[in-house]
């Protein structure tokens, strides 16, 4: 049952959306393996380019939309959230460098997963089904871990 | 092989920022992926983890939407614009590649690791499933990943996401630096 909230309109737009952002993560070879250890041991300037200018065009873009009032297709002032911050905010430490490891061995972190399906690497697949064996993992065990 | 084209990095860097005003624009939406893992995780619990008790329809259909739309664009991009072929690896990263005993680019992956063949190795499974969990696991502890923290958070000037994305790339060069040198000799 679709709920009110997604009208096939909706749908068909975050589709798209999701089609833009598989080419131009394929297209710019930010899904491969190579790519990312490239970045690692700072052989190559291709994926510090692309993350340097792609926080500066969303920070951008995001203030100048902000600074002319700007709203989204239902009508709402679109904000983006604050992430809850407790103490010293050990689980962006921590999660983020469990995080780390497997983006630096897998050379690859969630949106390229999805398109490496997409490109023909079937294998990744497994890869995908590795990543939610670690999230239900986390799930189960998040009451006893730093937050 | 026939060399391809790569979209530069002054052009992916910015039409990559883009998405993030253009989830706000379609539906006041954050950009992030790895919230497609949490979805998933809510639909598979059915409300019995009481974390992932919440209505997945109505927080989550956008983003599993969105991340089957990942899956068309790069079939997509493969089909019709000549992406996918061997990367042209740096010189000095390339006499590594060699050195951990993987041949020349042939595409997006090193088929040496990323294959179905290679799960019957270390590297192979090393680098596939315990690299999976570890993105899995990592990610929905810090809450989020590389779109989430380390665009959509830091572009937002948000302090958890700096920490996270610093976070990112000291455990990406560890693996990098220490953890791949060492396993590819097993």
């Amino acid at each position: 049952m679709t709920p009110t909230k997604y009208p096939i309109r909706g749908i068909l737009l975050y589709l798209l959306a999701g089609i833009y952002f598989g080419v131009i993560l394929t297209t710019a070879e930010m899904n491969s393996w190579y790519r990312i250890q490239e970045m690692f041991r700072f052989a190559d300037f291709h994926m510090f380019g692309i993350l340097i200018t792609g926080v500066l065009t969303a920070a951008i873009s995001v203030r100048l939309l902000k600074r002319f009032g700007f709203r989204d297709l239902d009508g709402q002032t679109p904000a983006l959230e604050e992430k809850e911050f407790v103490g010293w905010g050990k689980k962006y430490w921590m999660g983020g460098t469990v995080f780390g490891l497997g983006w630096g061995l897998a050379g690859a972190c969630p949106g390229p997963i999805y398109t490496l399906i997409g490109a023909g690497h079937s294998v990744a697949i497994v890869v995908l089904l590795a990543a939610l064996a670690g999230a239900a993992s986390y799930y189960a065990l998040a009451n006893r871990l730093p937050s | 092989m026939q060399p391809h084209t790569v979209l530069p990095w002054y052009i992916a860097g910015p039409l990559v920022g883009l998405t993030v005003p253009l989830l706000l624009w379609i539906g006041n939406k954050s950009f992030g992926i790895s919230s497609s893992l949490r979805h998933t995780c809510a639909i598979a619990s059915r409300g019995k983890n009481p974390i992932l008790a919440y209505d997945w329809r109505k927080e989550g259909l956008w983003n599993l939407v969105f991340v089957a739309g990942l899956v068309l664009g790069g079939w997509g991009a493969v089909r019709f614009l000549d992406a996918g072929g061997p990367v042209a690896v740096a010189p000095k990263a390339a006499e590594t590649f060699n050195s951990w005993g993987l041949g020349a680019s042939q595409g997006l992956l090193p088929a040496e690791l990323f294959s179905w063949a290679s799960l019957g190795t270390v590297p192979g499974i090393v680098t596939v499933v315990v690299g999976g969990f570890l993105i899995g696991f990592g990610a929905r502890w810090a809450g989020g990943c590389t779109s989430g923290h380390g665009i959509t958070g830091v572009s937002n000037f948000d302090k958890a996401s700096f920490i996270a994305a610093v976070c990112f790339f000291i455990g990406g060069a560890f693996a990098h630096w220490v953890v791949l040198p060492w396993i590819m000799t097993l």
